[in-house]
């Protein structure tokens, strides 16, 4: 008996051993494959922009530069300085900061509130509340793009970063509350009460009990919304026009109006330019960007 | 007086974000609505002139076109997507050694914006210099690539770009989903005998339901509103051949001034949104009430 | 004629084989995680038709043990044998054992039925066989009516029942155990731990079984193995384990309420060997003609151990009985007994005393110490004398 159980044995094991093999080299083969795939473009974007325009004809996308050209990269940025007609990304780049910082710190701030009320202070009817606040991630904007921009006009802050950074937090609002209410879910109401009994009220135990443990939280919305805000493109093409337009907006029209010659490398230039800060805070916390688009995105 | 605002407060403190929505969302959609029955044109009307705009709006050819567009797209970009994202998902969950940097690459798209990831693709697909040139010179003298200006491909052309960007978010959705498998399943079949191959159909996906009925409506929702990358890559053209609603909408409220028949069609959209979402939060308020 | 005799005599040769075979046999056993050891030269042999405890703390190497044995966890050193044969390299499915897991880990797109029977599907096993199978094993665990729901729709208790099914079906030669009850409450835990007894006794296969809970482990066993920091402290039968920890570890773990120690010195000279306890120096245990008394050297420091059991309020009269007068700092009641607890030689002790006992605290009360039932341990090595 054991002696036939060994071949059995050795055949089974050799077996296993070669499909494991074949298996491995075929999932290494696929994965770098699609990695091509993803960071060709990129890739694309980066050797092109250094390059001459004499260059990208003779070449093709794939080919290096002959040398580091940076001059498109000057242009992208600060223009050729022949005045009117002459775009470039620098004050869109600061329009876009202006707009991203203030509406991503009010958006973040009263989802922070909204999400503690949700799930600390509960009341009668409260998810429906929720669900009430949570339908706004899914609406398509375009359904309010007419009001909203009536709206902007009466206020007097249509076409203006004032305008976008109202518009931005409070389409906000719906994500922000989404992440803290499912954050704070899942700290122990225990806490609370603890708190309550040693006479803390609504405000103190918000800032001093539940915004020092919600560091994680904080930094996946607040990376949401720069993410979301930064390339917002509808709301700024809608709502602005002109010098207070934000990169995206800019972006688009650099790309569009260059008018005699197609300047790929200077595209190029503009397009990492407007792409740089997103992809920035995506290498230096990826893990955050992750949670956020996994947790908040898988609702919204 | 005092302790009946403290008993208030969290109301109090709750509504600002109620009000901003309810005006801001469900006020202005019921405004977009009222709207899509008048018969604006430059300015809002408001006296009422029935459906005339939906049965406008289903006689013109752009929107028809538009809405064939959104068909196609949505399903090459569902299917394309959620089959890269399960691939890769799966394939990376193999203990491979690299998977961080992997992972880093397959999602970094997702942290551009469309307009740039569209003035990427509109240059690497660039019927001159760009990836026609490339097989030329790699030795495909013959090779030609066009789809970019050719009516009949460059709706493609928007799938192959928006592919790029949306597919590792739902490799990291399913990644996430097959962490969240407790070992000792896997260890079981494994033990029952079963092959990767019947670990993965049999047990793995049937269990992966909720993250693929996620992804799903996560991309629909994607491809209904998608207008920045057209805007980008194509701006509906060549002619009106990639036009899409969402395009369409801003452009008939905004460039033709019939905000009426715009309102009508953001509508359309605000209701294949609806369609899809509703029984989407249905299911899931029902999951969290159960567990 | 010689093929004939040949066979006969291989036949016989194969059967007394069989009989003293080694159903699991485990051979200088190494396992580490990055460069922690989880296990240490691992030595076990299990006779066919044994029921095997692994009982240790958390993270003292034992499901990591049984997880090499299924295969699902690769060796560093060493090797496991499966009668006889090393199955080191072969994959779970080719070992001929079944699993069944703490969380049960039914597969929850499947019914109970498909559940059950993935297994001998995988395996090709004949339709009618497998029907066969499986309405044994329903039967005997009373799942047949739960055939067709879902893991999701099932208690906590039938989910425990499918999960020993699914093992169950497949006859393996042996059935592995991963603290399959630790996820049920008290009652049902009581209940399940019958039935794997029950099954046990019908099947008499053999068994290896993962337990932190030395309840679980006593009642169950018919050999433990006690493991602490990836090392077999102790592998023998219940009973001895109990009566004869062959260490202060062991002894320490086993038993509730646990084993007392009282540290203390030997005191030998040519008539007696005496042991006093520590800070108690007018108080001497009489140890002259104990079986191991030449165990000992004079001044060698140890530890004595003696169960709760063995120190109560009945009078004694018997040879190694130690009367002494101590003072109740504890007094716990469990309806069948009280444990009365004492400070004595600088730890405290626990006795059990008779539920009507009179026993009150801060009280001094008449203790005996049966002596016959010590077990000795030396205090730097903490094994047993």
């Amino acid at each position: 008996m054991s002696a036939s159980t060994n071949i059995s044995y050795q055949k089974l094991e050799d077996r296993s051993r070669i499909t494991n093999l074949l298996l491995r080299w075929f999932l290494y083969f696929v994965l770098v494959l699609f990695a091509f795939y993803f960071i060709f473009p990129l890739y694309v974007m980066l050797v092109t922009s250094f390059k001459t325009m004499e260059e990208i004809r003779q070449g093709n996308l794939l080919t290096l530069p002959g040398q580091l050209n940076i001059e498109s990269w000057a242009v992208a940025w600060g223009g050729r300085g022949y005045g009117a007609g002459d775009t470039y990304l620098r004050p869109y780049f600061w329009n876009s900061i202006k707009m991203v910082v203030p509406a991503t710190f009010f958006s973040t701030f009263i989802g922070a509130m909204t999400g503690y009320v949700l799930t600390k202070w509960r009341f009668k009817g409260d998810s429906w509340v929720f669900l009430f606040l949570l339908f706004g991630c899914f609406i398509p904007y375009q359904a309010i793009l007419l009001p909203m921009a009536r709206t902007l006009g009466i206020l007097g802050i249509s076409n203006s970063i004032l305008g976008l950074v109202v518009v931005h937090s409070i389409y906000g609002i719906p994500f922000t509350t989404l992440f803290f209410r499912n954050y704070y879910v899942s700290i122990p109401n225990e806490l609370i009460k603890a708190a309550r009994i040693d006479g803390a009220g609504f405000f103190k135990i918000f800032f001093k009990i539940l915004i020092p443990i919600s560091a994680p939280i904080i930094v996946v919305t607040v990376i949401w919304q720069f993410t979301q805000i930064w390339n917002d493109f509808l709301f700024g093409a809608t709502f602005s026009f002109g010098t207070a337009a934000p990169i995206q907006v800019a972006l688009n029209n650099m790309v569009l109006s260059s008018t005699s010659v197609k300047e790929y490398n200077v595209d190029m230039a503009s397009a990492i330019i407007a792409g740089f800060p997103t992809l920035i805070v995506y290498v230096l916390a990826g893990k955050y960007f992750i949670r956020g688009l996994t947790s908040g995105a898988v609702k919204g | 007086m005092f302790k009946s605002l403290e008993k208030n407060l969290p109301k109090i403190v709750l509504a600002p974000s109620v009000g901003l929505i309810s005006w801001f969302v469900y006020g202005f959609i019921l405004w977009t609505f009222y709207i899509s029955f008048t018969n604006s044109k430059i300015l809002p009307r408001y006296e009422l002139w029935g459906v005339g705009q939906y049965a406008k709006l289903w006689g013109t050819r752009k929107w028809l076109i538009a809405v064939d567009n959104l068909l196609i797209f949505t399903v090459l970009f569902l299917v394309i997507c959620i089959v890269i994202g399960v691939v890769l998902a799966i394939f990376l969950d193999q203990k491979i050694r690299t998977e961080g940097i992997l992972r880093t690459i397959y999602l970094y798209p997702m942290a551009l914006s469309f307009i740039v990831t569209g003035t990427a693709w509109k240059w690497i697909l660039n019927p001159t210099l760009g990836i026609e040139k490339l097989f030329v010179d790699m030795g495909f003298e013959n090779f030609t690539f066009d789809w970019l200006v050719n009516r009949d491909m460059a709706i493609y052309t928007i799938v192959i770009a928006g592919v790029w960007q949306s597919s590792g978010f739902v490799m990291a959705l399913f990644l996430a989903g097959l962490r969240s498998i407790e070992d000792e399943i896997v260890k079981a079949a494994k033990i029952d005998g079963a092959s990767l191959f019947t670990v993965y159909w049999k047990i793995i996906i049937p269990m992966m339901r909720p993250v693929f009925f996620t992804s799903f409506v996560v991309l629909v929702h994607i491809s209904i509103k998608s207008y920045d990358l057209i805007v980008a890559l194509t701006q509906g053209g060549p002619g009106i051949s990639t036009t899409m609603p969402a395009l369409f909408m801003t452009q008939t409220a905004f460039h033709k001034s019939q905000v009426a028949l715009s309102a009508a069609s953001a509508m359309m959209m605000f209701m294949a949104v609806a369609a899809v979402i509703i029984p989407y939060l249905y299911s899931e308020l029902r999951r969290e009430n159960v567990s | 004629m010689y093929w004939l005799e040949n066979t006969l005599l291989e036949v016989s040769l194969q059967e007394q084989l069989r009989a003293n075979m080694l159903t699991l046999k485990i051979k200088d056993l190494y396992k580490s995680f990055a460069s922690t050891e989880v296990l240490k030269k691992i030595n076990l042999d299990i006779e066919e038709g044994s029921f095997l405890v692994l009982l240790g703390p958390s993270g003292c190497g034992k499901s990591t043990l049984l997880n090499i044995i299924a295969g699902l966890e690769t060796i560093d050193k060493g090797a496991v044998f499966i009668d006889d044969y090393d199955v080191s390299k072969v994959e779970p499915k080719d070992r001929n054992i079944a699993m069944v897991f703490q969380s049960y880990a039914l597969y929850p797109s499947m019914t109970v039925r498909e559940n059950m029977i993935f297994g001998l599907k995988q395996a090709k096993t004949p339709k009618d066989k497998i029907e066969q199978q499986l309405e044994k094993v329903s039967n005997f665990l009373k799942v047949d009516e739960l055939l067709n729901r879902k893991p999701s729709q099932l208690s906590g208790g039938q989910r425990q029942r499918t999960a020993m099914g699914r093992a169950l079906v497949r006859e393996p030669r042996i059935f592995l155990f991963d603290e399959p009850l630790s996820n049920l409450d008290a009652k049902l835990r009581v209940e399940m731990r019958h039935e794997i007894k029950k099954l046990y006794t019908s099947l008499k296969a053999t068994m290896v079984y993962v337990t932190h809970d030395q309840i679980e482990a006593m009642s169950l066993a018919s050999k433990i193995a006690v493991m602490n920091e990836g090392i077999i402290q102790q592998l023998d039968d219940p009973q001895t384990i109990y009566d004869k920890p062959n260490s202060l570890f062991v002894a320490d773990f086993i038993g509730s309420p646990s084993m007392n120690f009282i540290n203390g010195e030997i005191k030998k000279d040519s008539q007696s060997v005496m042991f006093t306890p520590n800070n108690e120096d007018n108080i001497n245990f009489d140890l002259t003609h104990y079986e191991f008394e030449n165990n000992f050297q004079n001044n060698q420091k140890i530890v004595v151990g003696l169960r709760p059991e063995y120190v109560s309020n009945t009078e004694s009269t018997k040879k190694y009985t130690k009367k002494l007068s101590l003072t109740p700092t504890i007094i716990e009641t469990t309806g069948f007994d009280k444990n009365v607890t004492f400070d004595f030689a600088g730890s405290e002790i626990i006795g059990r005393f008779t539920p009507n006992s009179g026993v009150e605290l801060n009280n001094p009360q008449e203790v005996y110490f049966d002596l016959s039932q010590i077990s000795i341990f030396d205090s730097n090595t903490e094994l047993r004398l």
